[in-house]
Order: structure tokens, then sequence, then C-alpha cells
């Protein structure tokens, strides 16, 4: 885990803010289009495990500490089962507390204003925290598989 | 019809491999092979002859009747991104475990791992 | 509607998530304690609380399939409501053993995460109305445990949690593919709905045969789940490996919430029963109940021993659903099918609570002497008053020897195969009972009874905590023996809602679904 070479690197550094703005798109508007919070959450985690690769595990030791994905993963998901206790306090768990569900039946359907990004209540929110867990989740499994690992005592000389 | 049985074949392979294959490994890919046939005959399943297009509202396609018209079966997709997020958590933690059992025996081989016999 | 139905997966779900933090932000270990008792307490509770409750429906989110076109349900019956009871019991016990037992191991934090994810996934997988989500739950459930057993991370550990984990998998798939089967048949995933589609596709006159294909895929993976004879290989192996309080919840509800359970509804509620069904049902039980128990006599580790029992006495569980669908399948009297039903139902839950206490009891004296070997054992009845003590009531209730609870239920199993045409079986269950207490004889033997060896001279009582746990179980075990004539006189108790629940399997959960909570 040392990193690899010079035009990896390269290309890596131009290449990862792209893919994570992709990500974060991908989550955004995953009620509306192809996507949604597990394959953003995923390319999100991509953009990281590049990273690594690239560049090594001590680069990404001073950006995400050991600790961090753990944190992030439960944060997502106490994030998704408060905004399914709010919507329990507001009627139903999972109720839809921002847009009510018979809007979305039959006639009303055919309102524009259906296909913008703040259209859909609560499937937003909902998605932003499935992305962040996902993403922290397949980071963690990375990182505990692979990273934050003692190194293997031989080195293995056909690497 | 052929098609269902085919998925079908393909979870046998995997069935196989699990069965009959003595590197950790081969059983892991054993294991991704039977999710991944049962994952193709969901698929299979929600396909519609005639309305082939893909499961996403959009203006053309507004009213419940015309989506219907349009196209596969949504739910199954549904389903199978759930199917791949459980494989995915499964293939983790046996890679993990996989890992760890190499550490403690220096080898991947299940016969050398002996040590519930009995 | 009953509001208090996604309480019973969301407390659980969100104490799991809430414990990694405390665990990475370094918060006191009372704390994680303190959360887990209230979290346990909380979910015993609640489901204690829909014990008044006749059945009940949920529908996630205010979509209602009843109304609109689809939707996602909570349903909660008789049978429903006894495996939320006997779940958060024996997790309440679990808990409260493992505040101590489990500080000989690092990372409390991850151990009560993982416990609660289990807690939650069994908790949806019986509340489940649609087989999807029972499925997602179920494997939930199934990875948690994957995980629990190599919590310990020893070689014996990560090789059982493997074996687990593979069959576990592949029993996952199969149990998918049958679902798979059935939308494409029905094009439904509601239970209630499934069910009735279901007399179009068993006409006698032309039979689907994609149905009997579902129905074994759903015997297999079921099966594999829970551990009938067949596909019994990982359990003997899964179960000791995990750390005590884990080997009580494996063994006490899981293989039945995710098992036992799931073949019940399956085959009462969602395919009905049918004459194929009850034999295959018969045959997993009776194999199951003779072959654990040969193979469990011979065992010396203690609690490989009990694993194998609990084999066996599943057998017993599913052997009286077989029975029970015979009967209803043929048109027989119903008040001898819920006999059956009522018997398996009821040694459900007694094995419940005198397996989980067995292995508490099999964790309190690995904790004070370092070894479950039962040659290495001996002499255990005055250094350890309490454990001993348990461990008698647990064994007396396992062997059948009235007045503990198993008499009964293992007495009911027996009239019914009787009354129900069956007198070999009834023979067969009649001969495992007494191969379980040749059995246990021998446990109490060599581990309460005989000589102390002298490496064990300085054993102490396990704490208190770990003693409140098993006092309590043992309190049940007898409670509900003594209780039990006036348990089972007809509409009393709860246990005879799960039986009727099962027996009405069709008209129970086509009543809820279709018209709302009026039964």
């Amino acid at each position: 885990m040392r990193g690899m070479t010079l035009i990896v690197k390269t290309v890596t550094s131009l290449v990862s803010a792209f893919i994570l703005l992709y990500g974060i798109y991908v989550v955004l508007y995953g009620h509306l289009s192809p996507g949604g919070g597990f394959p953003g959450g995923v390319i999100l985690a991509c953009c990281l495990i590049l990273m690594v690769l690239a560049f090594g595990k001590k680069f990404v030791d001073d950006i995400v500490s050991e600790r961090a994905p753990y944190l992030w993963d439960c944060v997502g998901a106490l994030a998704f089962l408060g905004v399914a206790l709010v919507g329990y306090y507001g009627g139903s768990f999972f109720y839809n507390f921002l847009v009510s569900p018979e809007s979305h039946q039959g006639a009303a359907a055919a309102v524009a204003g259906n296909y913008r990004l703040f259209s859909s209540g609560i499937i937003l929110p909902c998605n932003i925290a499935i992305g962040i867990k996902v993403a922290a989740c397949l980071v963690g499994v990375f990182a505990v598989l692979s990273v934050f690992r003692p190194e293997p005592r031989s080195e293995d000389p056909t690497r | 019809m052929i098609p269902f049985f085919l998925s079908i074949v393909l979870l046998a392979v995997g069935v196989y491999a699990i069965a009959c294959k003595r590197n950790l490994i081969k059983v892991v890919i054993g294991v991704m092979i039977a999710d991944y046939a049962v994952n193709l005959f969901l698929i299979l399943m929600g396909y519609r002859t005639g309305a082939g297009g893909a499961p996403i509202r959009t203006a053309a396609a507004d009213t419940a009747e015309k989506f219907a018209a349009a196209s596969v079966d949504p739910l199954p997709q549904a389903l199978i991104l759930t199917s791949i997020v459980i494989g995915l958590g499964m293939t983790a933690l046996m890679a993990a475990l996989a890992i760890r059992l190499h550490e403690k025996y220096g080898t991947f081989d299940v016969a050398e791992m002996k040590k519930l016999q009995g | 509607m009953d509001h208090t139905l996604p309480l019973l997966v969301a407390i659980p779900l969100g104490v799991g998530f809430l414990m990694p933090l405390l665990e990475k932000l370094r918060e006191p270990e009372w704390l994680i304690d303190l959360l887990a008792t209230l979290a346990g307490v909380v979910v015993l509770g609640l489901s204690l609380g829909l014990v008044g409750v006749e059945q009940a429906a949920y529908w996630m989110g205010g979509w209602d399939a009843t109304k609109g076109v689809l939707g996602i349900e909570l349903r909660c019956d008789g049978l429903t409501r006894l495996m939320l009871v006997t779940i958060g019991m024996v997790a309440l016990v679990a808990i409260v053993f493992s505040l101590r037992y489990m500080r000989r191991y690092t990372a409390k934090g991850f151990y009560f995460c993982l416990f609660f994810l289990m807690v939650a996934g069994m908790n949806g997988a019986v509340l489940a109305g649609d087989l999807f989500n029972f499925y997602v739950f179920l494997e939930v459930a199934a990875i948690s445990s994957y995980a629990l057993v190599a919590f310990g991370c020893e070689s014996e550990e990560l090789e059982a949690s493997f074996k687990y984990l593979v069959l576990g998998g592949l029993a996952s798939t199969f149990v998918l593919f049958g679902i798979g089967i059935l939308y494409n048949l029905t094009g439904t995933l509601n239970m209630a709905q499934i069910r009735a589609a279901m007399p179009k596709l068993t006409d006698p006159q032309s039979p689907n045969l994609a149905l009997y294909v579902a129905a074994g895929f759903f015997v297999m993976g079921l099966g594999l789940k829970a551990a009938m004879v067949p596909f019994h290989a990982w359990l003997p192996d899964a179960h000791p490996s995990a750390p005590a309080p884990i080997s009580a919840m494996l063994s006490g509800v899981l293989i039945k919430a995710l098992g036992v359970y799931a073949l019940a509804r399956m085959f009462f509620s969602v395919l009905g029963p049918s004459t194929e069904y009850a034999t295959v049902l018969m045959t997993l039980g009776a194999l199951s109940m003779l072959g654990g128990v040969l193979l469990a006599v011979g065992q010396w580790d203690f609690k490989r021993l009990l694993a194998y029992h609990s084999i066996s006495q599943m057998g017993y569980v599913v052997l009286a659903l077989g029975i029970g669908a015979a009967v209803l399948a043929r048109g027989g009297s119903k008040a001898v099918a819920g006999l059956a039903l009522f018997g398996g139902l009821f040694h459900l839950f007694n094995h419940a609570a005198f397996k989980s206490l067995l292995f508490l009891c099999s964790g309190a004296t690995e904790y004070a002497t370092g070894t479950r070997q039962l040659k290495e054992l001996g002499g255990l009845a005055h250094k350890m008053p309490v454990t001993s003590g348990c461990c008698r009531v647990a064994s007396l209730s396992i062997a059948g020897v009235p007045p503990f609870n198993g008499f009964w239920s293992k007495l009911i199993i027996i009239v019914a195969a009787v009354q129900a045409g069956y007198p070999w079986l009834a023979a067969l269950a009649t001969l495992v009972a007494f191969l379980t207490l040749v059995s246990f004889v021998k446990v109490q033997r060599y581990v309460i009874a005989g000589e102390l060896p002298s490496r064990l001279a300085a054993v102490r009582e396990v704490p208190a905590s770990m003693c409140v746990a098993m006092v309590a179980l043992a309190v049940v075990c007898l409670g509900v023996g003594l209780l039990a004539p006036f348990l089972m006189a007809p509409h009393v108790g709860f246990l005879d809602q799960a039986a009727d629940a099962v027996l009405r399997g069709v008209e129970g959960t086509a009543a809820v679904a279709l018209g709302g909570v009026s039964p």
C-alpha cells in the first residue's frame, strides 16, 4: 500500500473531484433519474478507494481517521431512521410528511412541478442518508480489509 | 421458459462450487454465483414482451396506465437492488472471514482446517 | 392500525446503530449497559403490550394496499405475538447475562450493535406481512448472527462462522428463488394476497408445477435455516462457537424465528396445508428428532451436546406442525389439528426458555471454570449453587419430567399424534424423550454431581447479574410448568390464540389484510 506511479497519481488528482461531484449528483437526483442513495454512495466510496489505491495508505490516514467510517455509517443509519420516525410522529412510519401520497396519484401527477428537485418529500433526505451510510460503509469495509491492518510480515516480491 | 431454466443451471453451478471446491475463495465465488443467479432470475421475471422500457416516469408517460404500457415491471428491479446490497454485505463478511482464516492457518484449503471435525 | 408495531423494529435498530457511536466516542461502559438493558425492557414491554390485541395490521407510510394499489404491511396475529414475546424474553435475559459475561471480550459496543440488529431482524421477520420484507429482515438477522458467531475471532469460531455463512447464504438464495417464483405466479408479494390467489394454482385438475418448485426451494432454504436433519451440518459448529448469550439467542429464538416460524407461516398462511407438504414436514421433524438426539448422546462438549438437542427439540415442533397440516389437509377434525399445533407452539416457547437457560448455564460454568468438556467438570453443586440449581431445572424441563414445562408440551404433541392416527410417530417421540432424559442425566452426573476435580477447588459462583438472568429463566420454566393446566384451558392464554392463528391460516391473515383491523 505504498501508492502507484506518477501518471496514476496525476490522473487521480484530476479526476477524483469530478467523481465526487458525480456521486453527489447521483444521490441528489435519485428520485428523478436512475440512481439514488445506494449507487451514489458507491460512487462516493469509489472515489476514496481510488485515492487510497493511487496515493497509498499514508495519504489517506491523514484525511480519514480510523473511526470516521464507523461514525458516519451510524450517523447515516440514524438519519434514515430519524426521517422515518418523524413521519411516525406525523401519522405513520415513513409517512411522507412533506408531500402527501394522495397528490401523486391520478391527474395531479401531470403537474410539471413533479420533476423538480424538491418534489418528492422525504425521498430526497432518505437518499442523502442512504448515500452517507453506503459511502461510509464501503470505505469502512475497504479500510478494514486492506488499510488498517498490520503489514504482512514478508513482502511479496512479485508486487 | 429457457432463460428461467438457464438461471437455475447457473444456481446449480454455484452450488457445485460450494459443495466441491476446497479453496475458500472459490467457495466465496460459488456463493456469489448462486446469488447472481437469483438476481438474474428476478430481472428476467420482470421483463414483459412488447413493453421493454426502463421503469422511469417521464413527462411522456405521466399516468399510471401509460407508464404500465411502456415499461417493464419495476418491482423486481427494486428487489434486485436490495438483494445486491445484501449480497454485498455477505460477500464482505465472507472475505473478511476468509482473510482471518488465512491468517490463522496460512492456507485457503478447507481440508486443512480441521479444528471442528467430530 | 396498531401503532406499536413499527417501534418493535425501529427501537432495536436505532439502539443498534447508537452503540458503535458510543463505543467509538469512548463513552463509559455503564452507559452502553444501561442503554442496552433499557432497550431490552422496552422491546419486551411492547411485545407484552400486544398480548391483548386480537389482530393488527400496519401500513408503512400510510400506503394501504387495501385502499390503493400497493403497500408494505406489518402484521400481527397470534403466532407473531407468541414469537415477539419469546424473542423479547430471551433477548432481555441474554442482555442482562452479557453485561458481565462480555467483559472478557473487547468492543462491547459492537457486540450490542450486532445483537440489536439481530433482534430487529427477528422482530421484523415475524412481523413482515409480505414475502420480500420477510426476506430482508431474515437476512438482517442472519448476517448479524454470522458476525456474532465469529465474535471471538479464534480459529474454531471463524471456521464455524464461515461454514454457517456459506450454508446460510445458500439458504437465503433458495428462499429468494422461491419468493421470485411465487411473485411470478401471483403478481403480488403480500402474503394474504398470495394466499387468496392460491386456490387457482392448486386446482387438482391442472396442478401448477412451478408452485411445487417454489415449495421445494422453501423447504430447502427454510430447512437449512431451521437446521432440520438433512440440512443440519452447520448448527453443531455455529451454536457452540458463539459467546454464551449469543448461543442462547441462536438456539433459543433465531432458528425458530427464521426457520420454524417461517416454515409454519409459509406452509399454513401462504401456500396452504396439503398432504405433500404435511408429509415433508413430518419426515423432516421425525428425522431431526431422532437424528439430533442420537448425535447428542455421544457428545462430551457441553455446548455441542446442547446444540444437537436443539435440532432434536426443533424436530418435535416441526413434527407437530406436520401432524397439524396433515389433519387439516385431509379435512380431519380441527380440534385434533389445533391440539397438535398448540403442542408444537407451546413446545417452541418452552424450548426457548429451557434451551436458552441451558446455554447460559454452560456459559456460566465456562466463565467460572474455563472449560466446557464434561469430563473435566464435576461437583459444582456446592461451589456454584445458583448455576447448578438453574441447570437442574432446565435439564428436568428439557427431559420432560413433570411438572416442568417440557413435560406438558411433549405430552400434548404425543397425544395429538395418537389422536391424529400416527401411533408410530407418538412412539418415536416417546423414545426420543427417553433418550433426552438419558443424555441429561449424563450432564447432571458429570457437571453438578460427582467429584470436584482438584484444579476447580478455587471456583466461585458467577457474578450477580448473570445469576439474575439464569434465575429469571428458571422461574419461567417452572412457572409455566406449574401453571400449564390453567394455560391449557381453551381460549385463555395467548398460546391458544397462536395455535388458532396458524389453524385459521387463510381466514386470519385475509381478514387483517383485506378488512382492516376487524378479525
